[in-house]
């Protein structure tokens, strides 16, 4: 049977696909971000996993106003990247596991989680970023299933739906019958708005409690609306309901592998962990 | 200053919801036009045309003309498609917050710096 080895949840903010092109890795302004990764690496290198399970959501590349679905899961045999509009490089196809995405399909919609399928998606700077921050080479040595929440558009999925779909996706993926080993990406936030009068809103209290919360009180977020959620972490720091389906997967009783945190990248607070289930 | 309006409780902020999806749908669908660069080119090369070819109305046509972040809010337009107009002006998101913000693109910085605490 498939195992979930752990999580990586991360900040996926575009100007990092700026600072990857320009070689800003150790410069003064990308240090303290770009620092958090050796250990990641490190670890997935020990854990070695087989397929990568990334929860994101699009920005307007594959999904437009035409059709916003809540969540969707990908079913393709590959997935592209493509211009986004400002000129962050795109990143070499990723290779899909349809047979996955379609035992993943089955499962949640038997959970009653009715998501859209997308036999084609493009996948924006959200899915690339994280994995080439996680495999630098980009030379990915993962199939890949997309799983896209919408933070887009309200009204958006609860932060208690997410968990809960989270949780319906570990048990998906725990009852894929072949033994390999998956790790689940969440990415976005911490919090950030780019957006009106607020704009530059950030809350290192909550983010930093936010993060405490992953690791011994999972649905601690689900207490929040998502207009509260809004409120205390920004426009796009709701992004963070990505980490509440990442965190889903795992067991409640979790061991910190990594954890990272530092103001600003762009307009971001960025947070980084690495979970496992607890031995 | 506390939002008069009930469907948008927090100050400073648009929610971008359905009534906002509803207003802003063409600007919205011109900015996602933006991802592709032969459209970007042709936005440059006649804005007048390319923003009747997408049905802005007034509101929007005189946001866009200009680049007006907070009026493009205000006329519907979403943040993440926002970005893609910006992009044609090689703008990044600092000097999106300093225009909305009031402020110099270094005082935004400063600000965002300040959330260290």
């Amino acid at each position: 049977m498939a195992k979930i080895v752990g999580t990586i949840t991360t900040s996926h903010v575009p100007a990092i696909g700026g600072a990857i092109a320009k070689g800003l890795q150790s410069d003064p302004y990308w240090k303290p971000f770009f620092d958090g990764f050796p250990p990641v690496r490190e670890w997935l290198a020990k854990v070695k996993p087989d397929v990568a399970v990334i929860v994101y959501n699009d920005h307007g590349l594959n999904f437009f106003l035409d059709k916003m679905p809540t969540f969707a899961v990908g079913a393709a045999p590959e997935y592209r990247n493509a211009d986004e509009g400002w000129g962050i490089p795109t990143v070499a196809p990723f290779r899909g596991d349809p047979e996955l995405s379609w035992h993943i399909i089955e499962s949640l919609v038997a959970e009653e989680f009715d998501i859209v399928t997308c036999q084609e998606m493009v996948v924006d700077h959200a899915f690339t970023l994280p994995m080439a921050l996680c495999w630098p080479d980009q030379k990915w040595p993962v199939r890949t299933v997309p799983v896209v929440v919408n933070t887009v558009q309200a009204p958006l999925p609860s932060a208690k739906r997410c968990y809960k779909l989270g949780q319906a996706l570990g048990r998906a993926i725990a009852s894929w019958p072949k033994d390999e080993k998956v790790v689940v990406l969440g990415t976005g936030g911490l919090s950030h708005q780019l957006d009106g009068e607020r704009a530059g809103f950030i809350n290192k209290e909550f983010d930093l409690k936010f993060m405490d919360s992953m690791i011994d009180a999972p649905d601690w977020a689900t207490k929040y609306s998502t207009v509260e959620l809004v409120e205390l972490t920004g426009t796009q720091g709701v992004e963070l309901l990505n980490w509440m389906v990442a965190r889903g997967t795992l067991p409640e009783k979790v061991s910190k592998r990594q954890a990272n945190y530092h103001i600003p990248i762009s307009n971001t607070a960025s947070g980084l962990m690495v979970l496992e289930p607890a031995a | 200053m506390p939002s008069q309006n009930p469907r948008q409780p927090v100050p400073g902020t648009t929610i971008f919801d359905g009534e906002q999806a509803r207003r802003g749908y063409a600007l919205n669908k011109m900015c996602y036009s933006f991802n592709d660069a032969a459209n970007r080119k042709a936005f440059v090369a006649d804005e007048d045309a390319y923003c009747a070819k997408y049905g802005l109305n007034a509101q929007q046509r005189e946001a866009i003309r200009n680049r007006n972040v907070l009026q493009l809010i205000e006329a519907g337009g979403n943040a993440y498609y926002l970005a893609k107009f910006a992009g044609i002006f090689g703008l990044d998101m600092q000097d999106i917050g300093a225009q909305q913000t009031g402020m110099t693109k270094d005082e935004f910085k400063a600000k965002l710096l300040a959330a260290r605490g």
